[in-house]
């Protein structure tokens, strides 16, 4: 029903991407908020833009809105150069965080805006502005004013304003972080499900690991003005290509070590006293030298106390989580000075304990002193 | 929650010094209030005997008639006029960069630290070099001046309190910036050209200073008719003036708030 109506013309380019970002910067009084960027967003993803606050991601969303213009670089929209065009004649739907809904006018005038800026015939419009209401289920809720609707009713009307008008490109803008824990569930489902029965290409800003591993097809990580690494939930989660990366996305135990020789994705590893031996995920490990061993907690294990191979630690805390026990250990070789595991429910360990935690034989990953 | 002795005398010292301060306040109001209905022709406190007829010869005599006539005139006319300028001049300082941006915003707010006698006695030496006519709109021009300042400041408050976000969504819908502009920010930021507005018209209407330099007879004001009649007259007349003066500009400011409370009823605030 919301279809593009831009699909004739696309129809000639239909392989290029929905979004081409090329060499794309930006600063603000002489301070980086965006290095030069390169990247695609095909058609129908739903691409998140993941980091911490002053990452850049907001930048760059305003960047590809159009509410801010690139100093250098070019931004394509459907194969079309638009670094100069106007955020008015992008065709681009907007979900803010805090929705922007228009206090003054109805929720239909609201959803309708967008038409009539168009100049789309009134019995259309309105049509439009129906079915648009009907996808986010507030049919009944047409009359009223904005701020008569609770946060999650809020927030679908924002996304039927930004639907009604067939945008090529939906940006998100942190769209959930006023929700509480449970709505925010539910409308991410939702959101997720109108996405993709659309097959709407989707630019999701977010600083919650979380949510992006969730909800998207491929996450951009970002931090200090850049991308760190772009690719699917998994390869983000499970390879992550560098420290930040890795210590950002999910929970990470991170080791000091010098690696003492590597050979093709295996590598010897001394760790405090002892060695250790490991084949990282990575095809291009560091040069031999001070490192950083990094491991998730479940590819970490209890090991007796001693065991070649593995890293003294005590507990500090052990947290009840259910299914299992989330073990807080006091280790001296972490980062921080403290690791973390997974272990079964019906394991008893006091606090004090001494304890080893023994490594996995995959799923490990050195990271040299720069990244 | 427990209160001790020393927590109740301060309370109701508290209480004692806010009652004091607000009857200083208001004690020369009361004063010209009982005043007013002095029957003697002399303005002498306290009234020995009372009536209403210094009312009535405010009503009846002719320069005040005339004078409020041109008052409501100059008001209407000056913060029109300061209302268009000055929300302009709000827009342009909250949205653009440009150079001497600081040395424009200084000029703009000159007018609240030069004196009113100031800017009326300029007008004046002014418009006599130019041998221009002195009439009303010379009147209008020194009080646009004199409240220009005062809208600048409360357009750009409501501006800056004005999220972006709502004219970023608006044009990522589609709305051009002229469109935007008109379906959006102005909506949005009427109660604050509104109140602008009310305030240079208040402001004006109670100019006396500047407007002293440039009426003639014709183009006097009402607080210049008041000042006028004063020199010649010690009569209660001028007392129940002010009370009306004071009647008429609470009336107004009811009406506003008024319309503030209706625009929250219209969920436009």
């Amino acid at each position: 029903m919301l279809i593009d109506t831009a699909q004739a013309s696309a129809q000639q380019t239909a392989d290029a991407p929905a979004v081409r970002v090329e060499g794309v910067s930006k600063s603000f009084a002489g301070s980086v908020a965006l290095e030069p960027i390169s990247m695609r967003i095909e058609r129908g993803e739903f691409l998140t833009l993941l980091g911490p606050s002053g990452c850049g991601k907001t930048t760059l969303l305003n960047l590809i809105a159009g509410f801010l213009e690139a100093d250098q670089g070019e931004l394509y929209i459907h194969d079309k150069p638009v670094t100069r065009v106007p955020p008015y004649q992008r065709e681009i739907g907007i979900v803010f965080q805090n929705y922007a809904l228009f206090p003054h006018m109805s929720v239909a005038r609201n959803v309708g805006y967008g038409l009539r800026t168009r100049g789309v015939p009134k019995a259309e419009a309105e049509r439009r502005v129906r079915e648009a209401l009907a996808l986010v289920k507030l049919e009944d809720f047409a009359d009223r004013r904005p701020r008569q609707l609770s946060g999650g009713q809020q927030q679908r009307v924002a996304l039927a304003r930004a639907l009604v008008i067939r945008p090529r490109v939906l940006l998100l803008d942190e769209p959930f972080s006023a929700l509480d824990r449970n709505l925010r569930a539910a409308m991410q489902v939702e959101l997720r499900e109108i996405q993709t029965s659309l097959g709407l290409t989707t630019v999701f800003v977010t600083h919650d690991q979380g949510e992006a591993l969730s909800m998207s097809d491929r996450i951009a990580v970002m931090s200090r003005a850049t991308i760190r690494q772009i690719g699917t939930p998994s390869e983000i989660y499970d390879h992550p290509q560098n420290h930040f990366v890795a210590s950002f996305v999910g929970d990470a135990n991170m080791f000091r070590a010098t690696l003492l020789e590597a050979e093709g994705s295996d590598a010897r590893l001394k760790l405090g006293e002892t060695e250790a031996r490991i084949t990282s995920f990575q095809t291009d490990l560091p040069a031999p030298g001070p490192v950083t061993l990094f491991v998730r907690p479940e590819h970490c294990h209890l090991a007796e106390p001693g065991t070649p191979g593995t890293i003294p630690a005590t507990v500090a805390l052990s947290v009840y989580q259910g299914s299992h026990t989330e073990l807080h250990v006091d280790c001296p070789l972490a980062e921080g000075g403290r690791a973390m595991l997974r272990v079964p429910s019906r394991t008893s360990v006091a606090p004090g304990e001494p304890l080893a935690i023994g490594l996995a034989e995959s799923g490990a990953a050195v990271f040299g002193a720069e990244d | 929650m427990y209160k001790s002795f020393s927590d109740h005398l301060l309370d109701w010292a508290g209480r004692i010094l806010l009652t004091l301060i607000l009857g200083f306040l208001v004690l020369p109001f009361i004063v010209v209030f009982i005043a007013s209905f002095n029957e003697s022709a002399i303005l002498s406190f306290p009234p020995q005997s009372w009536s209403t007829r210094w009312y009535v010869n405010a009503f009846e005599y002719r320069d005040f008639g005339n004078g409020l006539r041109n008052s409501l005139r100059v008001a209407a006319f000056g913060a029109g006029i300061a209302l268009v300028a000055g929300a302009g001049f709000a827009y342009v300082f909250n949205r653009y960069d440009f150079a001497f941006k600081n040395t424009l915003n200084g000029i703009l707010l000159s007018p609240l630290i030069i004196p009113n006698f100031t800017i009326g006695l300029g007008v004046l030496v002014l418009t006599a070099a130019a041998s221009m006519p002195r009439n009303v709109w010379t009147v209008v021009a020194v009080h646009v001046i004199i409240v220009l300042p005062f809208v600048v400041r409360s357009v750009y408050v409501s501006l800056q309190n004005l999220e972006r976000a709502y004219e970023q969504a608006a044009e990522s819908l589609g709305g051009r910036p002229l469109h935007v502009l008109l379906t959006i920010t102005l909506p949005l930021l009427l109660p604050g050209l509104v109140a602008g507005a009310i305030f240079a018209a208040i402001l004006s209407f109670n100019e006396f200073t500047a407007s002293l330099y440039v009426v003639s007879q014709r183009t006097e004001t009402l607080p210049v008719a008041m000042y006028n009649y004063v020199r010649e007259y010690a009569d209660p007349t001028l007392a129940a003036m002010s009370v009306l003066y004071v009647a008429a500009v609470a009336a107004l400011l009811l009406l506003v708030h008024k319309i503030f409370r209706l625009e929250k009823v219209l969920n436009v605030d």
